[in-house]
């Protein structure tokens, strides 16, 4: 099983590359709505994406509330 | 005629496959226009039918396939009546757009939803009254309509039931949670997944491998297996009527058009 840290390092690479954003300018703790500049629109990407690197199914739901990467990440981890 | 360009949608005839195509700032959300626009197109299927084996519907908006009814629209416009209207408004909507969806469901020819992004809600239930849909991977399918205080209304909920084993039907009506192209497929919604914004040259193949087969044959074995539960679909707008007035759709509503996103999807 993979641990939450590289699970979350995982998200900023994936994130990173899709939107754009250079690596070494997101961390854990960032709000990815803010710093990404995505909207709610972009978020489901995000979640569509995240789901098929992980083999995952993560309901919407669950990121009520989620805003942080390392957030997203114990969500994540907690399907993996 | 064959070709026509309207403000929410287009369709031009090629190869045999009729093409729709919608086109509408933001996500293709069905309102009062995109109606008025479908019902003109299921007038015109009458003639474009008879030289076409397949319909495909898809859309432009990179956004995606369609987000579903115009809530800002509805919301305004349920505003701008007397409330002793607003129920007899909300009811003519939805019988013509159930008019439109029934003549979509039982057309007599093939027809195909290539979706992309958000499939949501209406958008959802214009999938569902096609044959076929193919989805590419990015697509996410979802009814929200109970987070508003509503049920689909477009006749989302039979043709689900029709599809779809009744687990499923439980889990995307009383979650209201999206699932992705690959879930819907493994449940079988979607027939077939194609890569990142390659649906539709997906749906026109499929199109094309249909079109081998004598046509009045397919039409007989469509009509054969693909049934239509027109009390069910009644009894729909009814429940949506009778939940429509309650304060609490008023306050959904009021809400998602309050909201400063300009696509307020997530839950």
């Amino acid at each position: 099983m993979t641990t939450l840290d590289k699970t979350t390092d995982e998200i900023l690479q994936l994130a990173a590359e899709h939107f754009k954003v250079p690596r070494e300018r997101l961390s854990p703790s960032d709000d990815f709505f803010k710093k990404l500049g995505i909207n709610s629109l972009q978020a489901l990407d995000l979640l569509t994406r995240l789901e098929q690197h992980f083999r995952i199914e993560l309901p919407d739901y669950e990121l009520q509330g989620v805003s942080d990467f390392r957030t997203l990440a114990e969500r994540i981890q907690s399907r993996l | 005629m064959k070709t026509f360009r309207g403000k929410t949608l287009s369709w031009h005839v090629a190869d045999g496959t009729i093409e729709l195509s919608l086109d509408r700032a933001p996500c293709n959300e069905i309102g009062t226009e995109t109606l008025a626009e479908l019902e003109n197109f299921v007038t015109a299927l009458d003639s474009l039918q008879r030289e076409a084996h397949a319909l495909i519907i898809s859309s432009a908006r990179k956004e995606g396939f369609c987000a579903g009814a115009d809530l800002r629209e509805l919301y305004r416009r349920s505003q701008a009546m007397p409330p002793a209207e607003r129920l007899s408004g909300v009811r003519d909507f939805l019988e013509r757009i159930h008019r439109v969806m029934n003549a979509l469901d039982a057309a007599p020819l093939v027809t195909i939803a290539a979706v992309h992004g958000v499939t949501f809600g209406g958008g959802f239930e214009l999938a569902l009254v096609c044959d076929l849909i193919v989805a590419d991977k990015m697509a996410r399918f979802c009814f929200p309509e109970l987070r508003l205080g509503l049920i689909p209304g477009f006749g989302g909920i039979p043709r689900l039931k029709r599809d779809l084993g009744n687990a499923v039907v439980r889990d995307l009506l009383l979650t209201g949670r999206s699932i992705n192209a690959t879930k819907a497929q493994s449940v079988g919604l979607v027939s077939q997944v194609a890569a990142e914004g390659d649906a539709l040259r997906v749906a026109r193949a499929t199109a094309a491998q249909i079109g081998k087969f004598d046509r009045d044959t397919t039409i007989a074995a469509k009509i054969f297996i693909k049934p239509l539960a027109h009390d069910e679909l009644r009894r729909e707008i009814d429940v949506f009527c009778k939940l429509f007035t309650r304060p609490a759709v008023e306050a959904g509503l009021r809400k998602f058009v309050e909201s400063t996103d300009a696509l307020p999807y997530l839950p």
